[in-house]
C-alpha cells in the first residue's frame, strides 16, 4: 500500500480513519493564523467587545482542534456529544457561579472597605530599597530582609 | 445431584496475598473493596458511637470524664469532639458510601451480568483500588497526626486558615480517592458501552447496570471538581492564592459552590447504585418484571443530569444571593420526581408479586420506608423558606441519614446478602441474619427518627453540649445507635459464620433470578464465561423454576442438560 | 464445559477465531477492543474538561468582579512569550495528529520523528514558562500568600535592584488612589497571580505529564510496536496532548489578552 492511497478524506484504515497531510497542515495554519489574530485583536480596543472577540476566536480554535486533529468529524457521534455535553455542564457551572457572585459583591466591598485601614496597602506604596545598601530609615523588613539574601548571591 | 461447590474458582485458583494484592479479576478486586469498605465502615461506626455517647447528655457523656483521656479542660474536650464528628463523616463519606456499591458490588457482579470475563480496563480496575488503599492511608495519616476537625464540608476560610489540624493529609487523601471513583466510573462506563452481549440491548440490561451506568457519568463528570476544589483548597492553605480566604481578598461562598457542584451530585453516587440494587432486588424476591423497567432506566439519567443543577439547596444561608437560592430551590424539586418514580414502581411491582421474604428482600423493604422518608424530609429542605429554619439542625442530620444510612447502607448490605452466595458460595442462616436486618431497622428508626423532631425544634448540628430541652431526644438517638450497632454486628456475624465450620453450599441460582450472574457456577470460575451467554429480558423469570435437590432454581429450558451453565434468558433463541 | 473445569489458562484455545497478538483476552474483537480504549480516553477527557473547569469558575468570577483591574494584571504578563508558546503547543498538537497518522500507516521512521518534534515543543513550553515563572518571581508578582509577593497583605516584598520595573509602575498607578481602593487593586491582583500561577502551573503539570507519555509511546515506537492494527497507544496520547493544546487556547487571551 502507498502513502498515496490514503490521502483521500473518507479512507478508513484498519480501525481509525486516516487524516491526509493536506488537511492537519491546513489546520496547523488555520490555528497560527487565528493565533496571530487574536493577539491583534487582544491588543486593539473593541468597544467593549475584546472579551467577546476574543473567546470566539478561541473556540473556533477548540473547535478546529476537535473536529480534525481529535478526530471527532469521524469519530462516533457519540464522543461528540459527551464532549460537548461536559462543555454545557461547564456553562452551567458558570453560569450560576457568575450570576451569584454579581450580587453580593457589594457586601464584599463594604467589608473590604471597613477593614482596609489594617492593610499595610492602606498607604502608598513605599519607595524600592537602594540595591546592596541598607540604607539609613528603610522600614520594609521584608525589604531589608530580601536585600540581604540578594547580597549573599553576589 | 445435589448442589455442591465447584472445585476450582475465582477464590482458590491461585493462593496467597500477591495473588490477591495484584489480581486483576474483578470478582477478586469486588471482594477485597468489600471487605476494606467495611474495615472502615467499622472504623467510621466507632466515630459515631463516641459522638452519640457524647450525646446522650446535655452536658456530655464521654468528653467530659476528661481525666481518662488526658485532657483538662472542657474546650479541648469539644475540640475532640469536632474532631470525632469530622473523622465520622469524612470516613463514611469518602471511605465508603462512595465506593460502597459502584465499587464492591459493581465490581463483583457487573462484568457477570454483562456476561463478560472482566471489566473494559482490569489494570486500571487494580488501580483505582490501589488508589482507594493509598486514599486509606492518608486518613488514617489524618487521623493519627493532627486528626481532622473541619467537618467533612471543609468550609473556608476555617479549613484553609485556620484550622491547625491535619487538613492536608484530609484532602489529599479525599483528592486520591476521587480519583480512584472517577477510575471505577470511567471503566464501568466502557464495559457497560462496549462489552454488552450479544442480544443484550439497552433496554435489556438489568437495572442495576442502568443505576451503576448513571452513577459512572456523575462519577465522570462530577467527581473532578471536588478534585479541584481540595487541590484549590490544599494549595490555597500552602501558598495561599487568596481563591477562597477573605482575609486574601477571596471569597469562601465560591468554594461553597465549587464543593457542592461536586458533592450534591455525589450523594447520587451514593444513592443511585443504592437504588438499582433495590430494583433487583424487588424485581426478583417478587417474581415478576419489575413495573415500569423503562421509566426507572430512565429516571436513573434523568437525577444524573438533574443532580447538577440543584447544588446551591445547600448553601441557603450561606451568603449565596437571594435570586440564585429561588432558583435552586425551584429546581430542586425536579430531582425528587424521578427518585419518586422509583419509589413508586417499586411498590406497584410488589403488588400481586409472589414475594418471598429472604434476608435481602427484608433490606428491599427497610429501604423502601426509609428512603421515602429520606427523600421526603428533602422536599422541605429544598423548600427555601422551611430550610431557613431547618438549616444546620438536627433535621438535617437526620434527613442525609435516612438517605445514606437507611438507604444506601441498607442497599449495600441488602446487596451484600444478595450476592453473598455468589461471592463465596455459601448460605448464611436466614433466621440470624433477619434478626440482624430487624434490629439494624428498629436501631436506626430509633436513632434518627427523634433527630427530627430535635432538629425542627432548632438543636443545631455539630455542637457538643446542648440545652436540656433536647435531652430526650438525644437519650432515644443515643440508644437507638446502639441497638443499631448490634443489629448491625449481628448481619456481619452471619456472614462471617457462614464462611466457618460447617458450610452449606450455595447453589448456582437460589433466588431465581434471570440475570446473567447468576447462570455460572457460585462461587463462579476465574473467567466467568467461556462465551457470553445469550440473553433475553433480565426479568422473564418463567426461565427458571424451582429444583429441590439443587435446592435452588434451574433453568427450563437447560443448554446441553447443564442446569449450571444454562442459558436461562435465551430459552426462545436456543 | 462445565464451570468447574473452566480452567484459567485453557480458555484461550476454544474460541472460534484465532486472538490476534495485541486483543487481551476479554475482549472478543480488535474492533471491541479498540472501540472500548477510544471511549475510555474520551470520558478521561471529560474528567479533565471539569477537573479545570474549578479553576475557570474561580477566574471568570473575579474577573468579572474587577474587569479593570484584570486588564492592570494583564499588561503584566509578556504577550510575546504567551503568543511564541502558543504556536509552540499548536505545532506540537500537529505533529502528535501526524504521529496518529504514521502510526496508522505503519511508517515508523517518521512516527518517531513526529513524537520526538512533539516532545521537543513540550519541552519548549516548559522552558519558556520557566523564563517567565523565573521574571515573575524574582519581580515579586507572586499569590498573595507567599513571602516573596509584593501583594503579601502581612509583610508585602518590595523588589529592589533591577527588578524593580513592574512595582514603580504600580507604585504609580495606586499613587492618587484613596486607601480603600488602593488596597482592593492590590489584593485583587494578589488574586489574579494566585488564579494566574495556579492555572498555568496545574496546565504545567499536564504537559509534564504528557511527555511523559510521549516519552512512553516513543520508546514502544523505537521497538516499532506500532501498525495498522497497533496504533491505540499513540491515538490515546495525541488526543490527551489534544486536550492539554485545548486549555492553552482558551489560557493564553484569557489571561494575556485583557484589553
Ligand atoms: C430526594 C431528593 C432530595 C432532596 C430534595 C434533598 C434535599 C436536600 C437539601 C435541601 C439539603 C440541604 C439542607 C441544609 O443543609 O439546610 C440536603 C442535605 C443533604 N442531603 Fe439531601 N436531598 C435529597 C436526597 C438526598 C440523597 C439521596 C442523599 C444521599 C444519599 C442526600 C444527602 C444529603 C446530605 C449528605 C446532606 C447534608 C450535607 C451536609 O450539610 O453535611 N440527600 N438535602
Ligand atoms: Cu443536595
Amino acid at each position: 500500500m502507498t502513502e498515496h492511497a490514503h490521502d483521500s478524506h473518507d479512507d478508513h484504515h484498519g480501525l481509525g480513519h486516516v487524516l491526509p497531510v493536506k488537511l492537519l497542515a491546513g489546520v496547523l495554519g488555520a490555528l497560527i493564523f487565528l493565533t496571530l489574530l487574536t493577539v491583534l485583536t487582544g491588543t486593539t480596543y473593541l468597544y467593549g467587545f475584546d472579551l467577546a472577540v476574543a473567546l470566539l476566536i478561541a473556540t473556533t480554535k477548540a473547535t478546529l482542534v476537535c473536529v480534525i486533529f481529535m478526530h471527532l468529524k469521524w469519530d462516533k457521534g457519540f464522543h461528540a456529544f459527551a464532549f460537548i455535553g461536559s462543555v454545557l455542564f461547564v456553562g452551567v457551572f458558570l453560569a450560576y457561579t457568575l450570576t451569584d457572585t454579581k450580587q453580593y459583591q457589594d457586601q464584599i466591598r463594604d467589608y473590604a472597605a471597613d477593614t482596609a485601614i489594617d492593610s499595610p496597602f492602606a498607604q502608598p506604596l513605599p519607595d524600592p530599597p537602594a540595591d546592596h545598601h541598607h540604607a539609613a530609615g528603610e522600614e520594609h523588613a521584608a525589604g531589608e530582609e530580601h536585600a540581604e539574601g540578594d547580597e549573599d548571591n553576589h | 445431584m445435589t448442589t455442591t461447590t465447584p472445585d476450582v474458582h475465582y477464590l482458590n485458583h491461585e493462593k496467597g496475598f500477591k495473588s490477591w494484592f495484584w489480581t486483576l479479576d474483578h470478582k477478586r478486586l469486588g471482594v477485597m473493596y468489600m471487605w476494606s469498605v467495611i474495615a472502615a465502615f467499622i472504623l467510621g461506626g466507632i466515630f459515631a458511637l463516641l459522638v452519640r455517647m457524647e450525646l446522650m447528655e446535655p452536658n456530655g457523656y464521654v468528653l467530659e470524664n476528661a481525666a481518662l483521656y488526658g485532657f483538662s479542660d472542657k474546650l479541648s474536650a469539644a475540640d475532640l469532639y469536632n474532631h470525632f464528628f469530622t473523622l465520622h463523616g469524612a470516613i463514611m463519606v469518602f471511605l465508603v458510601i462512595i465506593p460502597g456499591i459502584p465499587a464492591a458490588l459493581g465490581n463483583f457482579a457487573l462484568p457477570m451480568m454483562l456476561g463478560a470475563k472482566d471489566v473494559a480496563y482490569p489494570k486500571l480496575n487494580r488501580f483505582s483500588y490501589h488508589l482507594w488503599l493509598t486514599g486509606a492511608i492518608f486518613f488514617v495519616m489524618a487521623l493519627v497526626t493532627k486528626g481532622l476537625d473541619t467537618g467533612w464540608t471543609f468550609y473556608a476560610p476555617y479549613s484553609t486558615s485556620h484550622s491547625d489540624s491535619a487538613v492536608i493529609w484530609a484532602t489529599m487523601g479525599a483528592f486520591i480517592l476521587g480519583f480512584s471513583s472517577i477510575f471505577t466510573g470511567l471503566n464501568m462506563l466502557v464495559t457497560i458501552h462496549k462489552m454488552r452481549p450479544d442480544g443484550m440491548t439497552w433496554f435489556k440490561m438489568p437495572l442495576f447496570i442502568w443505576a451503576i451506568y448513571a452513577t459512572a457519568v456523575i462519577q465522570i463528570l462530577a467527581t473532578p471538581v471536588i478534585g479541584i476544589a481540595l487541590l484549590m483548597l490544599t494549595v490555597e492553605r500552602t501558598l495561599g492564592v487568596g481563591i477562597f480566604d477573605p482575609a486574601l481578598g477571596g471569597d469562601p461562598v465560591l468554594f461553597e459552590h465549587i464543593f457542592w457542584f461536586y458533592s450534591h451530585p455525589a450523594v447520587y453516587v451514593m444513592i443511585l447504585p443504592a437504588m438499582g440494587v433495590v430494583s433487583e432486588l424487588i424485581a426478583n424476591f417478587s417474581r415478576k418484571p419489575i413495573f415500569g423497567y423503562r421509566s426507572i432506566a430512565f429516571s436513573s439519567v434523568a437525577i444524573a443530569i438533574f443532580s447538577f443543577i440543584v447544588w446551591g439547596h445547600h448553601m441557603f444561608v450561606s451568603g449565596q444571593s437571594d435570586i440564585v437560592n429561588v432558583v435552586f430551590s425551584a429546581l430542586t424539586f425536579s430531582v425528587a420526581v424521578p427518585s419518586a418514580i422509583k419509589v413508586f414502581n417499586w411498590v406497584a411491582t410488589l403488588y400481586k408479586g409472589s414475594i418471598s421474604l429472604d434476608t435481602p428482600m427484608w433490606y428491599a423493604l427497610s429501604v423502601i420506608w426509609l428512603f421515602g422518608i429520606g427523600g421526603l424530609t428533602g422536599l422541605w429542605l429544598g423548600t427555601l423558606g422551611t430550610d431557613i429554619h431547618l438549616h444546620d439542625t438536627y433535621f438535617v442530620v437526620a434527613h442525609f441519614h435516612f438517605v445514606m444510612v437507611g438507604s444506601a447502607i441498607f442497599s449495600f448490605i441488602g446487596g451484600i446478602f444478595y450476592w453473598w452466595p455468589k461471592m463465596f458460595g455459601v448460605m448464611y442462616s436466614e433466621g440470624i441474619s433477619k434478626l440482624g436486618c430487624a434490629i439494624a431497622f428498629i436501631g436506626f428508626n430509633m436513632t434518627f427518627l427523634p433527630q427530627f423532631v430535635a432538629g425542627s425544634h432548632g438543636m443545631p448540628r455539630r455542637y457538643f453540649d446542648y440545652d436540656p430541652q433536647f435531652e430526650v431526644y438525644n437519650y432515644w438517638s443515643s440508644i437507638g445507635a446502639m441497638v443499631l450497632g448490634v443489629g448491625l454486628s449481628i448481619a456481619l456475624y452471619a456472614l462471617v459464620r457462614s464462611l466457618m465450620g460447617e458450610r452449606k453450599p450455595a447453589p448456582a441460582n437460589p433466588w431465581g433470578a434471570v440475570t446473567l450472574d447468576w447462570q455460572c457456577t457460585s462461587p463462579p470460575p476465574p473467567h466467568n464465561f467461556d462465551h457470553a451467554p445469550p440473553v433475553d429480558g433480565p426479568y422473564d423469570h418463567e426461565l427458571v423454576r424451582w429444583n429441590d435437590e439443587l435446592n435452588g432454581y434451574e433453568p427450563v429450558d437447560p443448554v446441553d442438560g447443564d442446569p449450571n451453565l444454562a442459558r436461562m434468558g435465551s430459552a426462545k433463541t436456543v | 464445559m462445565t464451570t468447574a473445569s473452566a480452567d484459567a489458562h485453557g480458555h484461550h484455545g476454544d474460541h472460534g477465531h484465532d486472538h490476534p497478538e495485541h486483543l487481551a483476552h476479554h475482549f472478543d474483537t480488535l474492533e471491541q477492543q479498540f472501540d472500548s480504549c477510544k471511549l475510555g480516553m474520551w470520558a478521561f477527557l471529560l474528567t479533565e474538561v471539569l477537573f479545570f473547569s474549578g479553576l475557570f469558575v474561580a477566574y471568570a468570577t473575579l474577573r468579572a468582579n474587577n474587569p479593570e483591574i484584570f486588564s492592570l494584571a494583564a499588561s503584566f504578563l509578556d504577550t510575546k512569550w504567551g503568543a511564541i508558546n502558543t504556536v509552540v503547543l499548536l505545532v506540537s498538537s500537529f505533529t502528535a495528529a501526524m504521529s496518529v497518522r504514521n502510526a496508522q500507516l505503519g511508517e515508523t521512521s517518521k512516527l518517531k520523528r513526529n513524537l520526538l518534534i512533539t516532545l521537543v515543543c513540550a519541552g519548549a513550553f516548559m522552558c519558556i514558562k520557566y523564563v517567565e515563572y523565573s521574571h515573575k518571581y524574582h519581580v515579586g508578582l507572586l499569590p498573595p500568600g507567599m513571602e516573596h509577593s509584593m501583594f503579601n497583605p502581612e509583610t508585602p516584598y518590595i523588589p529592589h535592584g533591577d527588578h524593580t520595573g513592574e512595582y514603580l509602575e504600580l507604585q504609580a498607578h495606586t499613587a492618587d488612589m484613596t486607601p480603600a481602593e488602593r488596597v482592593h487593586t492590590m489584593t485583587t491582583l494578589g488574586r489574579f497571580f494566585g488564579v494566574y500561577f495556579f492555572l498555568t502551573g496545574l496546565h504545567g503539570v499536564h504537559v509534564l505529564i504528557g511527555m511523559g507519555v510521549i516519552g512512553w509511546v516513543l520508546m514502544r515506537a523505537n521497538r516499532g510496536e506500532f501498525g495498522p492494527d497497533n496504533f491505540t497507544a499513540v491515538d490515546l496520547v495525541a488526543l490527551y496532548w489534544h486536550l492539554v493544546d485545548l486549555v492553552w487556547i482558551f489560557l493564553f487571551p484569557l489571561l494575556y489578552l485583557i484589553h
